[in-house]
């Protein structure tokens, strides 16, 4: 007869473990359907000589890292010294795929903060991105040898997402 | 340059009240508990003091927005000096640290009001009263000081603020939190009463006498609350909807089904002395709703349009502050609701098996909202993916819970206390059950289309209507009905009201999407809608495109709508407003779109009808509150 007065309590008590733990999570944050798939071809003109293209197709047999990113952005300037680093690093060709953005502002922004691309990509009306379930910038693929998607961040990289996350995996992924 | 210093005295009362609340809160009920008088007589003047602070309070955060002082942080995120002074002052609680203040304000006005009118009660049940509420005006303050206070300097000030977001500026809008918090925050009271009698030990029918006036008195500003925030979205959003099952919407309309139960069932606990673990229970819960509802929107665990800025620091304090207020309480149920005796006896048949059921569909059916509204956090939480649950899941499962609750209530009224004739309720109601089968034939027929969904509507609506005449003649010929008599009428045909609305709206409503330009013509709904003309106008902080639409029916024009499409100042997302024409059976509705080619624009145009009858209900509903409240018998009470 007692018992069934503590079950209100512990079905609280279940429920707030679950909401302790929620708040450790963000709910808008919606993970990359593409991991282990192919990456969507595409074919868009440069962003420093529009009269060359580039397509993912010309790095097939290397493993390669996609940064979307757009002057634009305010957080993108947070993660540009990682990107920085990782282009000094030389582990792997870095392309930037500038999304919904102008031509003169993306290239006046990397002159003044210098550039981390091997080169840019012009995604001017965000198709590109549409394909790539690009929904908020910046974003980052890294793709490897047989142009299959293997990691996706969703945010800014820091330095532990480069250390801990990226380089680990571009590493095995050579290895293939 | 030279800075106020009022803001300052505003910070500083909170501080003090803090200070009063933990007198407030910790004194009488140990006072209570040890049997100190001169503790237990603390708790009015404390909690008189508290009011004070709180008024003082938030009447400087008014005063800040009033004279533009875009030296306080929370003016400047909220208000500009263009924005019209009425919404300057709807800007106080248009962000989370002033919405806050005015939740703990309207909290200590509430305990207040318990303090003044509650001369005749027992000076023991007084002090535990208001020193629950003290407690919980202690978290909340101990929360808005630490992480949320709204009178945080921003210095150098900003020249000009960010100004509020347009969709806010409205009058619909401008009132729906002070109702909805006065409905929430008002459950603490009956949460109050129900924890005082526990720790009384004293469970009886005089806790639920007095709790009832208070939780009724919620119960209304909650339902003309959540019904302002469903109407608001109707006519502001541009698309005509009037609920989505967002997560915010859920945490208004659970602690509603709660305390629709709660005050059913004290009404049996006050009558009959039943039902008084359950009612206990239902207090707790009802206000842990609130507190849970402020939780949910203020923490980040859940997406929705209406979230707040979040900060995981305020999701921190107030899980905290929900577990130890809710935690506790459960466990003191825990430990004392067993030690209750029994109330009258009743038989299967009686009103109060009815009542139950009726308690019972509506637990569940909050029980449903809430599982649907924490869904994809289980999910998130247990890392079994990412999920959202949306109208489908809601609709599925909340209306089939729902239609035996709804079938129910035009039964119970008739059904006698302690046992009645199975027979006697037959002979009684087979009159509405025709008129409930009539109708529901008749007018899906009538409106063009008949299926089974929207016959149950009119079955169920039309049964209770036809059920509540009934009653009503009865009662005549018996003598004067009592208020509460009426105030039960108009509620019960108030939910019947609501319904023949939604099932109208749902079923029978037209929406096109139409390209127009000057001189062209779309019908809908029976009426012809001609564009005249669209052309710029000027708002005291906004630009806008309005278009001049004529509504006809027959070759002949009855009104001229102006939906606008607005440019705010402060705001790179285009406003749109709607233009209504509304009436008793049906609102034409009128959206203006993006412009295309050939000097011709995208228009949205809506028939639907009835859809008044939606927010109509809800107001009969509180109507039917008021009149319970302002029953005689509590009348009698005050004047002594």
């Amino acid at each position: 007869m007692k018992a069934k007065f503590v079950i209100p309590l512990i079905l609280f008590i279940v429920l707030v473990g679950f909401l302790a733990v929620g708040l450790n999570r963000d709910p808008r944050e919606v993970p990359s359907p593409l991991i282990n798939k192919p990456a969507p071809a595409f074919k868009v003109s440069q962003l420093a000589d529009p009269s060359t293209s580039f397509s993912p197709e010309d790095l097939k047999g290397q493993v390669w890292v996609l940064n979307v990113w757009a002057s634009w952005c305010v957080a993108c300037r947070e993660e540009h010294p990682m990107l920085v680093e990782m282009s000094k690093s030389q582990v792997a060709p870095l392309i930037g795929l500038d999304y919904k953005d102008k031509r003169a502002d993306a290239m006046e922004m990397l002159a003044r903060q210098g550039n981390p691309y091997n080169l840019s990509a012009f995604d001017n009306d965000g198709r590109v991105g549409i394909n790539y379930g690009v929904y908020g910038v910046p974003e980052t693929y890294v793709i490897d040898k047989a142009g299959i998607i293997r990691f996706k961040q969703i945010g800014p990289i820091t330095k532990e997402v480069l250390e801990k996350s990226m380089y680990p995996i571009i590493a095995q992924l050579k290895k293939e | 340059m030279e800075y106020s210093m009022i803001p300052e005295i505003g910070h500083f009362a909170l501080i003090l009240a803090l200070g009063v609340s933990i007198i407030q809160g910790a004194l009488p009920l140990i006072g209570a508990q040890q049997g100190r008088r001169e503790w237990l007589v603390l708790a009015r003047p404390a909690t008189q003091i508290s009011f004070v602070l709180l008024a003082i309070s938030f009447a400087i955060l008014a005063w800040c927005f009033y004279v533009n002082d875009f030296s306080v942080l929370y003016v400047a995120e909220h208000s500009n000096s263009q924005l019209p002074t009425v919404y300057r002052l709807g800007a106080v609680w248009g962000g989370h640290e002033g919405s806050l203040l005015l939740w703990i304000f309207l909290l200590t006005g509430w305990a207040f009001a318990v303090a003044q009118l509650s001369k005749t009660l027992d000076e023991f049940m007084v002090a535990r009263v208001l020193g629950v509420l003290g407690l919980v005006a202690t978290g909340l303050l101990l929360f808005v000081l630490a992480t949320s206070n709204p009178f945080e300097r921003l210095l150098p000030a900003a020249q000009d603020g960010r100004s509020l977001n347009p969709l806010l500026q409205d009058p619909g809008l401008v009132f729906h939190p002070p109702m909805l918090y006065m409905g929430y925050v008002g459950f603490s009271v009956a949460f109050a009463f129900a924890i005082a009698s526990l720790l009384s030990g004293k469970l009886d029918a005089a806790w639920a006498r007095w709790s009832r006036p208070w939780t009724t008195t919620a119960w209304i500003f909650l339902t003309l609350g959540i019904a302002l925030g469903s109407w608001w979205a109707y006519y502001e959003l541009g698309w005509g909807g009037w609920w989505f099952w967002d997560p915010v919407e859920n945490a208004s309309f659970m602690p509603w089904l709660i305390g629709t139960a709660l005050l059913h069932s004290l009404a049996v606990t006050e009558k009959r002395g039943g039902f008084k673990n359950w009612t206990v229970l239902l207090a707790i819960i009802a206000f842990s709703m609130s507190l849970l509802g402020t939780f949910l929107v203020r923490s980040g665990v859940l997406t929705s349009v209406h979230a707040f800025a979040t900060d995981p620091r305020r999701g921190i304090f107030i899980l905290i502050l929900l577990s130890l207020v809710v935690g506790s309480s459960l466990f003191l149920y825990a430990l004392r609701a067993p030690k209750s005796t029994l109330g009258g006896a009743f038989s299967l048949m009686s009103r109060e098996t009815l009542m139950l059921l009726g308690n019972v569909f509506l637990v569940v059916a909050a029980g449903s909202v809430l599982l649907g509204t924490l869904y994809p956090l289980l999910i998130d939480a247990l890392n079994l993916g990412k999920i959202s649950v949306g109208p489908p899941y809601f609709n599925a499962v909340f209306v089939p819970i729902m239609v035996p609750a709804l079938f129910l209530l035009a039964i119970g009224p008739w059904a006698n206390w302690k046992s009645t004739n199975l027979n006697a309720l037959l002979k009684r109601l087979w009159l509405a059950a025709v008129v409930a089968v009539v109708a529901a034939i008749l007018i899906p027929r009538m409106m063009g289309e008949f299926t089974i969904l929207t016959a149950l509507g009119f079955l169920l609506s039309f049964w209770i209507i036809a059920s509540g005449v009934l009653q009503i003649i009865r009662q005549f010929k018996a003598g004067k009905p009592t208020r509460s008599f009426i105030g039960m009428q108009l509620g019960h045909i108030g939910i019947a009201v609501f319904v023949i609305g939604v099932t109208m709206v749902g079923a029978y409503q037209e929406e096109k999407d139409v390209r127009m330009a000057p001189g062209d013509i779309v019908s809908v709904g029976g009426y012809q809608i001609r564009l005249l003309e669209v052309r710029p106008a000027q708002g005291p902080n906004y630009q806008a495109t309005r278009g001049t639409f004529e509504l006809g029916r027959h070759g002949k024009a009855e009104e001229v709508l102006y939906p606008e499409k607005r440019n705010y100042d402060s705001s790179t997302m285009p406003m749109t407003e709607a233009a209504i024409n509304a009436g008793l059976t049906r609102d034409i509705y009128i959206s203006l779109g993006e412009p295309l080619e050939g000097n011709a624009w995208a228009v949205r145009v809506y028939y639907k009808p009835f859809v008044d009858w939606i927010w109509g209900g809800c107001l009969l509903m509180a109507l039917g509150g008021l009149f319970a409240v302002l029953d005689k018998r509590y009348r009698l009470r005050l004047k002594k």
